[in-house]
């Protein structure tokens, strides 16, 4: 099945989709409390419970399954906290306690009521999103696309009504307390929703993989912005892209590798990993909090520093010799010559801060006389301030100097002068440019 | 402490040579054949028979005795490196190293095309620590936390590897059957190889855990003080993990990905309760973790149908909320008892103050009234009746009725230490913290139980204090005793 058909890949895109966006919503608020791993564990300890529930019912009935999982899951978050505070074990661990034994027990009573082709094991991890459109052969909506978008309505519900409770109690739980939000109901309520969207998710996708949908969206959309509301919309549209993304790969994947078309990936598996794609490229990408974006930033803050020291020292050169120009190859080796040196003195040409004289000459421009100007005037104003308030002695500052002087807003340089009167020279002797 | 943690390392290292030596001398033997005639949807849960049970508890057939001894050395390694992982509150790391070897396996068996456990190992490895460095990563070069990153890592790393898993499946002709169980785990289908593997690990563990015992153990509390000390942190640290790797990887196939986890956190966290010593608490992690990798096994030797890793778990668990609950050291029960009792001698001091401040009034041994004391503390009729029993029984006052307690010459000499505590505190509190004297009594009633010996000494020399008990520096007790709520 390498094409697209709308009345097969339809439904599973469908279902992975609400499935994707629905974890999304609690997903975000998992991520923003430091909780992200409650997830992951109620996911997995979800399983006794619907083991129980079918012992108990013999039939596989969505209700009792759906009971049986949300107080398990709910059970888990009390299990932690207990163990937490009565044990003084560290919260992690508890969790990994929990989890793991409930979901031992889970497997133990799976393997006990083994006769229930559905509740094997391996439906627990992949889920069965391929199956899903065998239940709309004549023309219904599939069962589990409808307990799905129920999951998401149900959600959105959730997020809208207690919206500003969600904010309070994930950015500042004691703030809640004080305006009289019971932060501990509220904790309980996420349990609930996460652990009701992990159970209605988790014929779709199977356990773990809800994890990467609770998860990895929030964490990518947390890099992209600030505001709690673009957050969440970001996290529901980066959930629904991989998504379809995944199923996308999953269909045409074997192909573009160069496998046969008998080949079959599985389509939640895919979804995952096209979670993981869209995390990386953000942590990347993103603007404010990407890598790229922060390197970008780094190389021009020390490109600006560059430039600026050259600007210092051609300044301080003319002071003594104003009719001499400075070789090209000597300023390079003043400030350490390679690569960002060049950068920098490109990028002071460009500005056209310096003019070349004869073929390796350099000397100021007009511009740039002001900016070193200023450059130099708040280099020995903060010289003269630390003399007189910090009572350094004269050698020691002009190394501090030579850092902050990059720093030195206009408000502060102004301030200085204010501060410093009519110094005239700095500490060592020298005239203060006006 | 000393000898008997050295004692107990000794007798589980004998125990691991025995296992060793037991694994490598007993002949090969093939897949265990327990397979029972009842049907498939029968769902009754069937107790093994009496001579099952003595049969695996003596390990006579050679299968279940390499199964046993496996998991029993999983379980002691794990428990060792587990103790380490807990303490530097890595216990979840494990999980996302876990679950990071699948995509490992999965590509291992796509590149050699067989099933060739050394390989699958090897992928397993190099994904696994893959996926630590991208947690690291993650968290250090962004403003997602570690929960989160733990999080994204194992949950798409494993959905790579069930896509890879699906691959497998689909492309290849049944050879692949078996990989699954990378995931679950199948200690019963473990063979001599295995077994031997595991218990070399083991070895490499126990032996690696002694040796570097004390770097361990600066760089768990104090990793700046370990570098001051001229250990290179970051080469402990690469051991540390590089053992908690090994044991991970050797678990996969005995306890299955999800579930290894467990043997790391669970034994680590359990033996926390027992000790507050890193070498005992080093110690009994081994053992408990030994301990649930034996019972486990054992256990589901006897109950054919259950999966081995799950019963194993819950062994351990059952091993954890045990040491939770009757721990003597940081158990809930023994922090209960500790509580009540020190309760308990407060009230008692609490009664033994008032007697002597009625004493004090009267200048003379008295015969003291119950319903006189109610007016003096907020005490309940029947708490007081109890009280008074208690102090009775203990010696420390004659209690001949309701109104008639009279303090015995040990209960007095009590009551007036305590009594002279009270004031010395009191008079501290006026005279050097400032503090108005109606302001001091609920302060000193609170202190005058846990002042020590070198506290009272001190408090002696400041004050310039004599032998008596100093004059109350407020009102006397009842009228104070009538505003507390």
């Amino acid at each position: 099945m390498t094409e697209w058909i709308w009345s097969i890949d339809g439904w599973i895109v469908a279902a992975g989709a609400f499935a994707a966006m629905a974890c999304a919503l609690p997903g975000t608020f998992l991520v923003l409390r430091k909780m992200s791993l409650m997830g992951d564990a109620i996911s997995h300890a979800v399983l006794p419970g619907l083991a129980i529930a079918f012992l108990i019912t013999h039939s596989r009935g969505v209700l009792p399954m759906f009971v049986g999982a949300v107080i398990v899951g709910v059970l888990t978050a009390v299990g932690t906290q207990v163990i937490t505070r009565y044990g003084k074990v560290e919260s992690g661990a508890a969790m990994g306690v929990v989890f793991s034994i409930f979901f031992a027990l889970g497997l133990v009573l799976i393997r006990q009521a083994a006769d229930h082709v559905d509740l094997d094991p391996g439906c627990v991890l992949y889920g069965n999103l391929s199956q899903i459109p065998l239940d709309s052969l004549d023309g219904s909506i599939p069962p589990a696309v409808i307990n799905v978008g129920l999951a998401l309505l149900l959600n959105i519900t959730f997020v809208g009504l207690l919206y500003k409770e969600l904010k309070i109690c994930a950015f500042d739980p004691q703030l809640a307390t004080t305006v009289g939000i019971n932060a501990n109901v509220m904790h309980y309520l996420l349990m609930i929703v996460v652990a009701i969207t992990t159970v209605a998710s988790f014929e779709a996708v199977g356990s773990i993989l809800v994890i990467a949908m609770l998860i990895v969206p929030p964490a990518a959309a947390r890099l992209l912005s600030d505001r709690l509301g673009t957050t969440l919309i970001l996290a529901v549209t980066i959930a629904a892209t991989s998504a379809v993304l995944g199923h996308l790969s999953a269909l045409r994947g074997p192909k573009w590798i160069g496998l046969d078309s008998s080949v079959s990936i599985e389509t939640a598996a895919m979804i995952a990993v096209m979670t993981g794609v869209i995390f990386t490229l953000t942590l990347l990408v993103a603007p404010k909090y990407g890598l790229i974006g922060r390197w970008y930033q780094r190389l021009g803050l020390a490109l600006q520093i560059v430039r600026e020291d050259m600007l210092g020292i051609l300044y301080r050169w003319f002071e003594h010799r104003p009719d001499e120009h400075i070789l090209k190859d000597d300023l390079l080796k003043a400030v350490g010559r390679g690569i960002l040196a060049r950068f920098a003195l490109g990028s002071l040409k460009r500005r056209q801060a310096i003019e070349y004289v004869g073929g390796e000459g350099i000397r100021l421009s007009d511009s740039g006389k002001d900016a070193a100007t200023k450059l130099v005037r708040d280099h020995r104003l903060w010289e003269g301030y630390m003399a007189t308030h910090f009572d350094l002695p004269l050698d020691h500052l002009h190394e501090p100097a030579e850092r902050v002087e990059h720093y030195i807003s206009e408000d502060l340089s102004e301030l200085l002068k204010q501060e410093m009167g009519d110094l005239g020279e700095d500490p060592h002797g020298r005239k203060i440019p006006e | 402490m000393r000898s008997p943690a050295r004692t107990f390392s000794t007798v589980l290292m004998g125990i691991l040579m025995l296992g060793i030596f037991v694994a490598a001398s007993t002949p090969a033997f093939g897949q265990d054949g327990t397979s029972s005639p009842r049907t498939i949807t029968d769902t009754r849960f069937v107790w093994p028979s009496w001579d099952s049970i003595v049969r695996v508890a003596l390990m006579r057939d050679h299968n279940t005795r390499i199964v046993v001894l496996g998991t029993t050395l999983l379980g002691l390694a794990a428990g060792l490196v587990g103790t380490f992982a807990y303490l530097r509150r890595r216990a979840l790391m494990g999980d996302a190293l876990s679950h990071a070897t699948l995509p490992g396996v999965a590509l291992a068996f796509l590149i050699t095309g067989e099933k060739n456990l050394p390989f699958l190992l090897i992928g397993a490895t190099v994904t696994g620590i893959l996926g630590v460095l991208a947690v690291l990563a993650i968290r250090q070069s962004s403003r997602i936390r570690e929960d989160a990153a733990i999080g994204i890592v194992l949950s798409v790393l494993f959905g790579a590897g069930m896509a890879l898993m699906s691959v497998i499946q689909s492309t290849s002709n049944g050879n692949a059957a078996g990989l699954d169980q990378f995931i679950y785990g199948k200690a019963a289908s473990m063979i001599r190889s295995d077994a031997r593997m595991i218990g070399i690990t083991a070895l490499v563990v126990v032996v690696g855990t002694v040796l570097l015992f004390k770097e361990f153990r600066i760089v768990c509390f104090d990793q700046d003080f370990a570098t001051s000390m001229g250990r290179n942190a970051t080469v402990v640290d690469l051991f540390m993990m590089g053992f908690v790797v090994l044991t991970t990887v050797i678990g996969l196939q005995a306890v299955g990905l999800i579930l290894i986890v467990a043997m790391l956190i669970i034994p680590a966290a359990a033996a926390r309760f027992w000790t507050d010593d890193l070498k005992m608490m080093t110690v009994v992690a081994g053992g408990i973790g030994a301990l649930s990798g034996w019972l486990g096994a054992s256990i589901s030797a006897l109950l054919p149908k259950m999966p081995t890793g799950a019963i194993i778990v819950l062994t351990a668990g059952a091993l954890f909320i045990f040491s939770m609950t009757f721990a003597v050291r940081r158990g809930i029960l023994a922090g209960a008892v500790r509580r009540i009792r020190l309760r308990r001698r407060i009230a008692l001091q609490h009664l033994l103050r008032a007697m002597a401040e009625i004493e004090e009034r009267t200048g003379q041994p008295t015969s003291v009234d119950s319903n006189e004391l109610l007016t003096m503390r907020s005490w309940v009729k029947s708490d007081l009746r109890k009280l008074t029993s208690r102090a009775a029984g203990a010696g420390l006052i004659d209690k001949k009725s309701w109104s008639e307690l009279k303090l015995t010459q040990l209960g007095r000499t009590h009551a007036q230490r305590i009594l002279r505590n009270h004031r010395l505190w009191e008079t501290y509190l006026i005279e050097h913290a400032d503090i108005a004297p109606s302001h001091v009594d609920r302060d000193a009633d609170e202190i005058e139980h846990v002042l020590s010996e070198r506290l009272i000494r001190e408090l002696e020399a400041t004050l310039e204090a004599g032998k008596d008990i100093p004059p109350s520096p407020h009102e006397s007790m009842p009228e104070f005793a009538g505003a507390k709520p």
